[in-house]
């Protein structure tokens, strides 16, 4: 099976969703002759033509607007957004436009879009580079959120999500794209051509959007994990030597809650993480989530592994980014716990 | 009170309440003055457009010049017909709203004849993304006024299962988007939408309508760069009714001389129509359509008008302006402007006129009678309340089924 790395598995997806349907169309700042400042949309343009993947103005309202317009006359838009930091100026649009336009046309339009956006940090990109924003993009309803961890399933959940007739957002952990990270930003880097994961098919496949997945198996403590901390929460469990059992979201809205509830239930422990800030964050809807579906398997308080509650600092990334050390205290707190 | 001068330029209206207000310091361009250029001229050639006025009816209710569309008597008077029956609704509407029997209303008293003759002027089968002052396109188009009642009373019968305010429609079947409070945003959709048309090879033409408050709004910048970018077949229409609720439109033009001036900086071909006159906005987007349908690209058009009548039944407009201003709006009203066109043309009468009026307003009255048969706001009945749960996503997730079950329907 071939070997891929993020960026080329999310441009084989890309590749086959429009090869398989003319209607698919892609854009974005810098995402059409160029490739995209990643590479993620490279050679489309080449291959499809200018008016299937294309460059748009510097305005993301606009981008996501043009993306409403088309999606309700029958296209099925693909747009990215350069960086998740930058798709602010789209939240009207998304918010009040794309995520009601099914409910408030009582299904008369529908909104088969997909927005993607690299995401999170440890790049060294400093505030405006960095961010984890899916807390604003969890709390809308009638969105999906989704954000792969390898890959294998960012092709197969992009494929899903370009198929699927709700509007996505689909965040792409930039610090990954060319490797998993464990992160410990001293050490050397890692290839995908070596994870088990980088292993993509070149054919269609998808893999569902409303499914988790046990990635570590363990009995005494549920790690919960999404993006970028998938590979530090595995990397932490290894190293602590406390049987975890490691579960990668995949998808956030709507998120698994069956896979989740059955290793909290077993193991009647659990940690929520994300690299966003703490308050408010994705981590405080699972705690609140598991404790009311969970709490008489409980033995421990929820614990959260979180950035903090600043903005991304730049020379000080990695005192802000939620690394193995972080994860291995939480593990042992949440083991030393009643 | 504060006594100082201001310490930056705060505009305001030349009159507030109380005051006698005189428009003749604006200048209005007489009739048949403006040029009709053809449809592929450059957009950047448009400025003595987008500086003067677009008017064809006269002072003495007669067509004239270039811009004259030569529509046939049968035609007018269903424009009539249209308008008429658009006032006669919304003051019905009105009246129920203030009985308690809907929660809100937005009438368009004043600004008929953008909706009614823009919609006549383009096709039926061309797509619309109004703002939620042109409920006259519903009439133009044929939609059955019992539906429009039921939305807005939002019983068992609103197409929308009683998920909007009322007026704010959606018609996919009459190619009319789903109207959002939200200001502005169907301006940019709607060139995606027209950049779609093209995609699938169609001809169809797309309108968008904002009003003059609105084009302060980032989309409006956002929609006039995609569409100026893709030469997008799209036309997008302000129409300047000199107010947004209580916030009169110099708090949005800034120093720009008109607001159709504002499209000429992205290079669209950009008019200012006299929107109280049924004949110059009927050409003005009949020439629009015919520049999209072709190819040469998107137009811009201001249309100038008055809202004789409040934002919404939720503002009292004797608190911010006199009176008597629309009274004294020098072009007058569009209903009786082309009422008098026809009188004129030896095609109507006051009486065919009490007539129509007569038969419409019995029209809305039997159509209200049939609208609440199935169902008002405060006795039902309504759309079933698990259809809350409906529509958020294709199929309900286990979020949507529980919640559902937590309130027990």
């Amino acid at each position: 099976m071939p070997k891929m790395n993020m960026i080329q598995a999310l441009n084989s997806a890309l590749d086959i969703a429009m090869e398989k349907d003319p209607n698919v169309v892609s854009f974005g700042e810098d995402a059409g002759y160029f490739g995209g400042v990643f590479r993620v949309t490279a050679e489309l343009q080449k291959k499809y033509g200018l008016d299937r993947s294309f460059d748009t103005p510097i305005n993301e309202a606009a981008i996501a607007a043009m993306a409403i317009g088309m999606a309700a006359n029958g296209l099925r838009p693909v747009a990215e957004v350069q960086f998740s930091d930058y798709i602010f100026p789209a939240i009207d649009q998304i918010v009040s436009e794309m995520t009601r336009l099914r409910y408030r046309s009582a299904g008369q339009y529908t909104q088969p879009i997909v927005i993607r956006s690299p995401w999170g940090g440890g790049i060294r990109g400093g505030q405006t580079h960095s961010m984890s924003p899916e807390a604003f993009f969890t709390h809308i309803p009638g969105l999906r959120v989704v954000i792969p961890s390898n890959p294998y399933d960012a092709k197969g959940l992009l494929l899903a999500a370009i198929e699927n007739n709700d509007p996505v957002v689909f965040f792409e952990p930039k610090r990954m794209y060319n490797g998993p990270f464990d992160g410990k930003p001293d050490g050397a880097l890692q290839s995908w051509a070596n994870h088990p994961k980088g292993e993509v098919p070149e054919g269609h496949y998808t893999v569902p959007l409303d499914q988790a997945e046990v990635v570590r198996e363990g009995n005494d403590v549920t790690l919960l994990a999404y993006g970028t901390l998938v590979h530090v929460a595995l990397s932490a469990a290894e190293k602590s030597g406390i049987d975890a059992e490691v579960i990668d979201l995949k998808t956030l809205t709507p998120y698994d809650i069956e896979t989740i509830t059955k290793s909290v239930k077993k193991t009647g422990r659990c940690i929520v993480s994300q690299e966003a800030p703490r308050t408010s964050g994705f981590a405080a809807e699972l705690a609140a989530q598991i404790q009311e579906d969970c709490f008489y398997s409980l033995e421990a308080p929820i614990y959260r592994v979180t950035g903090w509650d600043t903005p991304y600092p730049h020379a000080h990334e990695w005192s802000y980014f939620p690394g193995q050390d972080r994860f291995i205290n939480a593990l042992k707190s949440v083991m030393e716990a009643a | 009170m504060a006594t100082h001068e201001p310490r930056y330029r705060v505009p305001v209206p030349k009159y507030r309440p109380g005051d006698e207000p005189d428009f003749s310091h604006l200048k209005i361009p007489a009739a048949g003055q403006a040029k009709r250029p053809g449809v592929d001229v450059d957009g950047r050639d448009t400025i003595d457009l987008a500086l003067g006025m677009v008017r064809v009816l006269d002072h003495n209710h007669q067509a004239v010049g270039e811009w004259n569309p030569e529509i046939k008597p049968d035609v007018l008077r269903e424009g009539l017909r249209h308008m008429v029956l658009t006032r006669v609704y919304d003051e019905r509407m009105l009246k129920l709203q203030r009985q308690g029997k809907m929660s809100f209303y937005m009438k368009s008293t004043g600004e008929e004849a953008v909706a009614v003759a823009g919609a006549m002027a383009l096709k039926d089968s061309d797509m619309v993304f109004p703002s939620y002052r042109q409920q006259g396109i519903l009439f133009a188009r044929g939609r059955d006024i019992v539906d429009m009642m039921c939305h807005c009373i939002s019983n068992s019968g609103d197409n929308l299962k009683g998920r909007q305010l009322p007026v704010h429609y959606t018609w996919a079947e009459g190619n009319f988007f789903s109207i959002s409070g939200n200001l502005g945003t169907q301006f940019p959709q709607a060139v995606g939408w027209a950049m779609a048309a093209r995609y699938k090879g169609e001809d169809q033409v797309t309108a968008s309508w904002i009003g003059d408050g609105t084009t302060a709004e980032g989309d409006f910048h956002g929609a006039l760069t995609l569409a100026s970018t893709y030469h997008a077949a799209v036309i997008l229409n302000v129409v300047n009714n000199q107010f947004a609720i209580s916030t009169h439109q110099n708090m949005a033009i800034g120093d720009a001389p008109t607001f159709a001036m504002k499209g000429l900086g992205y290079g669209i071909a950009s008019l200012r129509v006299d929107g109280n006159d049924f004949l110059a906005v009927y050409a003005a987007m009949q020439w629009a359509a015919e520049r999209a349908r072709k190819g040469h690209g998107p137009t811009y058009i201001e249309y100038f008008s008055y809202r004789a009548d409040a934002h919404s039944t939720s503002d009292d407009p004797s608190g911010y302006r006199p009176k008597t201003e629309a009274k004294a709006w020098p072009l007058g009203d569009p209903i009786e402007r082309l009422k008098n066109h026809l009188i004129g043309l030896g095609e109507w009468d006051d009486e065919r006129h009490e007539t129509l009026e007569k038969e419409l307003n019995d029209l809305v009255v039997k159509s209200y009678k049939e609208a609440e048969s199935h169902g008002t706001l405060h006795d039902g009945p309504l759309s079933p309340i698990p259809s809350i749960f409906e529509d958020v996503f294709e199929e309900q997730d286990w979020r949507l089924i529980r919640q559902r079950q937590d309130l027990g329907v």
